[in-house]
């Protein structure tokens, strides 16, 4: 009861607070800026992507022919490349992420620990051009042979001779998508060895009381308890992924066609934009903006159902 | 709990102020108005140009000459692409554009005032290819667009074969490289293929439909560096990066039935050949002709006819003409074609309209 008058003193509404009042009100107005933001940059892409979207209607987004010197708009081809080539990036780096963040939290000393952490990051930090450059110059030359030789040895098995069937060539979408497992390979690891950080370490100890092995007791008590963390780390993955531009568009050979075979060229949203912008007006520029405005709609589902499972697991746990 | 009440009421008005932002950015777009830029008397003056980025090369070796000459005008010309250069010089965000191909039609609503195109240079488009054992390669038109409308998907094809009789072509699968980037490249190399081969179907443009499993590579840096990798590669290249980067160029039949290797010659000979129009537009496609190089393509520079700013009216004009006439002896140095001495002439001509002030 003491302690009131001096609880009000602090937080009272006498003139000697403008300061925190002035405070509020522009941490206030940063935070609603990147809502205008947001809105603005929604409105006006719709807006100037609106000629491309009356022009094709709803075949924008359900026909596959990309041709621009015959006004035929059609982006089904590149949103499935843009999707296949996350996909693929994510069967590479999830398990070698998360990999990595069971060891850094699981085993290793916390000296080697912090050692792989940084190195991870250093990653995060190379520009996606220099990916692109080192793609071109050589990764793409170079794993051309290691898909001439799959395509040959699988070429009488079923579904693997689909898929790498068709050509081998070096810039394909392949190539892409390994250039994108180890862009994203940062962002899921240390997403992910937050999520299993969290995990009490009272949990692992009762399992391996009870007589689990160590990897029963990651299995039992450790995934359970981070997988909220943990498909949220994989889903914002797959955002970076798609969003990806111009180290994809370097390598993925743009080629707009669906195709099962992983070793063929193919193009995705971000690097057609990237591409073609330069000469592109009239039309062809409203459906170049059209596909920004298809790519933030995949970003935003992809990245608000990675906030939503994070929030249901969490609650799940403070039940 | 109360985080929660917080967030509702955060979102609430964050919502209300999108509304009133987006209502406030509808109402302010119809009162901006445009600053003139004001120009000192006897100031430096700077022409800011964009455009073609095929004729970047020549602008930036001229523009350097021309400064060393006359310090009191600075040139930057920043390039990326044609499209950008008309789009830029319709909302008068630049001086001149330079572009490698006319205004279309439907566009021309978009430039405020009548404009003016002066043909600058004019450079080959070599077809480059990588194959072992093959240092000599003739290609007719027709059997370029078979390769590149994949009909012809092998090196030792009969067509190919008939076009180099005596010569041992392996079974080496052909892969197409094509620019992934809009491009004028693009635009020469297929107007060329609608002009000279009936079979051509995927028509011309900046980008066309290109056969499935074909490899787009960026700028023409990107398709030199993808031919050189791939064994049994052909792609198209702007000769200055082709003969930069030691490729193979293949011999292309010209109208006259020669078998013509691309050079400066063999383009500056499309040039005398071409049926220049009154705007000094023309098109340099599988011109007729001695000694020509069929797949030419020229570049121009764009300008307003009325110039209302005096000081860089002037300059642009002093900058024309030197780009015709001095800077036609330099385009050779940086692998362009120079211009025949009679479309020069009609260029300079040209210069008369161009009213400032």
């Amino acid at each position: 009861m003491q302690s009131i008058p001096e609880v009000r003193q602090l937080t009272g509404n006498g003139t000697r607070n403008w300061g925190d009042r002035a405070f509020r009100s522009v941490a206030l107005a940063c935070g609603l800026a990147v809502f205008v933001i947001l809105g603005l940059i929604a409105f006006t892409s719709t807006n100037k992507a609106w000629p491309a979207f009356s022009h094709e209607g709803l075949g924008f987004v359900t026909t596959n022919r990309w041709v621009p010197n015959e006004n035929h708009f059609g982006a089904l081809a590149l949103i499935y490349g843009t999707a296949m080539s996350a996909v693929l990036a994510l069967l590479l780096s999830v398990p070698v992420s998360f990999g990595i963040a069971l060891f850094v939290t699981e085993f290793a000393s916390p000296k080697v620990a912090k050692l792989v952490t940084s190195l991870i990051d250093l990653l995060a930090a190379v520009p996606s051009v220099v990916y692109g450059l080192w793609a071109t110059l050589a990764l793409a030359p170079n794993v051309q042979g290691l898909y001439k030789a799959l395509h040959s040895a699988t070429a009488s098995i079923p579904v693997l001779n689909s898929l790498f069937g068709g050509q081998s060539q070096g810039y394909s979408l392949m190539t892409a998508s390994i250039v994108l497992a180890i862009m994203i390979t940062p962002i899921i690891t240390s997403l992910s060895r937050e999520a299993l950080a969290t995990v009490p370490e009272s949990d692992k100890a009762g399992a391996l009381a009870l007589g689990a092995t160590q990897w029963e007791a990651i299995r039992v008590a450790v995934f359970p308890k981070a997988r909220g963390g943990l498909t949220a780390a994989v889903l914002l993955g797959l955002g970076r992924a798609m969003g990806e531009t111009i180290a994809v568009a370097m390598v993925i050979g743009s080629s707009a066609q669906i195709t099962l075979h992983i070793f063929s060229p193919a193009a995705t949203m971000a690097g057609t934009v990237a591409s073609q912008w330069g000469e592109a007006s009239g039309i062809h520029q409203a459906a170049l903006v059209g596909l920004g405005v298809v790519l933030f709609i995949f970003t935003i589902a992809i990245n608000s159902s990675a906030r939503f499972i994070v929030a249901r697991s969490d609650r799940k746990l403070a039940s | 709990m109360i985080t929660r009440i917080h967030t509702r009421r955060a979102t609430q008005t964050a919502a209300t102020a999108i509304i009133v932002a987006l209502g406030l950015s509808a109402c302010g777009s119809d009162g901006s108005t445009t600053k003139t830029p004001n120009s000192g008397g006897g100031s430096t003056v700077t022409l800011n140009a964009s455009g073609s980025s095929f004729q970047k090369n020549l602008e930036e070796t001229a523009a350097k000459a021309f400064n060393a000459k006359n310090p009191k005008t600075e040139i930057a010309y920043a390039g990326g692409g044609s499209a950008k250069g008309k789009t830029d010089l319709a909302a008068k965000l630049v001086d001149f554009a330079g572009t490698d191909s006319p205004v279309k039609d439907a566009d021309k609503g978009n430039f405020k005032g009548d404009l003016l195109y002066f043909p600058i240079a004019a450079a080959p488009i070599a077809v480059t290819y990588k194959l072992a054992g093959v240092d000599k390669l003739q290609l007719s038109a027709e059997t370029i667009a078979g390769i590149f409308q994949a009909k012809i998907t092998t090196w030792n094809d009969a067509a190919i074969k008939a076009d180099n009789a005596g010569v041992n072509l392996p079974s080496t699968k052909i892969t197409i490289v094509h620019r992934s980037d809009g491009s004028g490249t693009t635009s020469n190399f297929t107007k060329f293929l609608v002009a000279a081969a009936p079979s051509w179907k995927l028509d011309k443009g900046d980008t066309v439909n290109w056969p499935a499993n074909s490899v787009g590579a960026e700028k023409n840096t990107g398709v030199a560096n993808s031919v050189s990798q791939t064994e049994g590669a052909i792609g198209y290249v702007d000769f200055a990066d082709a003969k930069k980067a030691g490729m193979q160029m293949a011999a292309i039949k010209n109208k006259a039935s020669e078998w013509s290797v691309p050079s400066l010659d063999g383009a500056a000979a499309a040039l005398k050949n071409v049926a220049v129009k009154d705007d000094l537009t023309f098109a340099a496609a599988d011109a007729s002709g001695a000694g020509v190089y069929p797949i030419t393509a020229p570049t121009w520079v764009l300008v307003y006819a009325k110039q209302t700013d005096k000081a860089k009216g002037t300059a642009l004009k002093a900058y024309l003409n030197y780009l015709l006439t001095e800077g036609q002896t330099l385009a050779p140095t940086v692998n362009y074609a120079a211009l025949p001495a009679e479309l020069a002439a009609k260029a300079i001509k040209q210069l008369d309209k161009l009213q400032i002030g």
